[in-house]
């Protein structure tokens, strides 16, 4: 067969199509469970590390045993049995997109830019000696170039920030991408949420924060957009629309 | 293949036949991951083993390519390498493939891939055309890692991550230089590579 001729040129597209999606496909098959395993680790150890019970030396699936996870449903503050959602196969990223277990935010409501949010969420409970700890709280919306998903943990009297992390993001390294800094999340720490009246006060201010002031945490230069999505994100999730009915609910004992 | 003829396939690209400086290809992968060393390194490593990859099956089928579809073949090929090449790096160096996020599969379009399947693979045997595909690979890294080395020094004051000029935001002296961790600052040090080479190898000028 000549090698410019028409059948020719279909039979090598169609052999080498074939060829080539077999080994896409096969290499997505064959390195999916370790992909997903990956994930799943990722998550946990992001979770210990805003717990502050992040060992590297520990492995990451023993230290997760002092975690509890619980689904809640975020219209009632209420947790939601193991018999409808198993908190260790629920996937929020899918119920966020699903449209039988989201809801679509109102524009003006919208404050972290998502568009469209879980009916039900995942929570993290840190327990000792029977009392509450800790609560971590899986946070996501826009930053500047991409959605930051992170996760905030709330001390045992509700109201004070023990840590915060973003474990996915697309942020400008060195400017937006700061968010991963260190230094700039333990400035959350000790910080509080509410005022007396219960409306959300935590946040992130341009430039240097006031020392006095209990809300506020330092600004990120060449940073202000990315730090505005940060604000807007911890102002929805903490808001009714986000978990603070089911903070309310843990605060007056019905934990 | 003649000794002489390896180390030729293999040093050229490095320094006289740069991809980047003398080709100026791959420009825009060279923008925007050379911000950290680290990615950089991972970065040079996966191209490195797309382009030859890509190069050798491109040559062992290369007399039976029509060249109606010659571009659509090889594209495909080094599609196929490049998924498979982001698959692993998911599953073995997942916080790796984090950082990387969307640049490993655009080596789909670096053009040095193609540059190379498309000027040498399709000519040349399959054995010079992965030396080929090793050496340019290594000379685009090569480009990668010094750019990356200043800008990671200047912009965040580490090598690798290790802390070598302390930072005013971790407490000490330095004050970032903000132009350094944006990309457009790897042109910069682009053209200074290309002047210092062609200053030094004044054959690789072009003529007006």
């Amino acid at each position: 067969m000549a090698r410019e001729s028409v059948s020719k040129t279909f039979i090598v597209a169609i052999i080498l199509a074939g060829l080539c999606s077999l080994m896409v496909s096969g290499a997505a098959i064959g390195l999916r469970s370790k992909q997903e395993a990956n994930k799943i680790r990722d998550r946990k150890k992001n979770i210990l590390m805003v717990a502050g019970l992040y060992d590297a030396k520990a492995s990451v699936e023993e230290a997760f045993q002092q975690i509890e996870p619980r689904v809640v449903d975020l219209a009632s503050g209420e947790y939601v049995g193991k018999d409808q959602f198993d908190p260790e196969t629920f996937d929020q990223r899918a119920a966020a997109k699903d449209p039988k277990l989201s809801i679509t935010i109102p524009a003006e409501k919208d404050l972290a830019g998502i568009g469209r949010r879980e009916k039900y969420s995942l929570v993290y409970l840190v327990k000792k000696d029977d009392k509450l700890d800790q609560v971590i709280l899986p946070v996501d919306g826009k930053g500047l170039w991409s959605t930051l998903y992170g996760f905030l943990a709330i001390d045992g009297d509700l109201n004070t920030v023990r840590g915060i992390t973003f474990y996915e993001h697309a942020e400008t390294p060195g400017l937006g991408g700061e968010i991963d800094n260190p230094t700039w999340k333990a400035l959350w720490a000790d910080k509080k949420i509410y005022d007396d009246q219960g409306s959300v006060q935590l946040h992130v201010v341009k430039g240097a924060a006031d020392k006095n002031s209990p809300h506020q945490i330092d600004g990120l230069s060449g940073a202000t957009l990315t730090a505005n999505g940060v604000t807007n994100i911890v102002k929805y999730w903490l808001g009714d629309d986000g978990f603070k009915k089911m903070l309310e609910r843990l605060k007056a004992g019905g934990a | 293949m003649a000794e002489l003829k390896i180390k030729e396939l293999l040093w050229e690209p490095i320094i006289n036949r740069n991809p980047v400086t003398l080709g100026v290809l791959g420009i825009c992968s060279a923008l925007a991951v050379t911000g950290k060393m680290q990615t950089a390194l991972v970065m040079t490593i996966c191209v490195t083993v797309v382009v030859a990859c890509s190069s050798f099956a491109i040559s062992l089928i290369r007399n039976q390519i029509p060249s109606s579809v010659r571009i659509g073949v090889q594209i495909t090929i080094i599609a196929t390498m490049v998924i498979v090449v982001a698959q692993f790096l998911e599953a073995f160096l997942f916080d790796v493939s984090k950082q990387l996020s969307v640049y490993v599969g655009l080596i789909i379009t670096n053009c040095i891939v193609m540059g190379r399947a498309e000027a040498f693979a399709m000519k040349n045997s399959p054995g010079a055309s992965l030396l080929d595909g090793i050496g340019n690979g290594l000379g685009y890294g090569l480009v990668l890692m010094v750019v990356a080395f200043f800008r990671e020094l200047f912009g965040s004051g580490t090598i690798f991550g290790f802390e070598v000029l302390k930072s005013v935001t971790q407490g000490g002296w330095y004050v970032n230089n903000g132009l350094m961790v944006l990309p457009p600052s790897a042109f910069f040090l682009i053209t200074f590579l290309i002047w210092a080479i062609r200053t030094w190898k004044p054959e690789q000028n072009e003529e007006d």
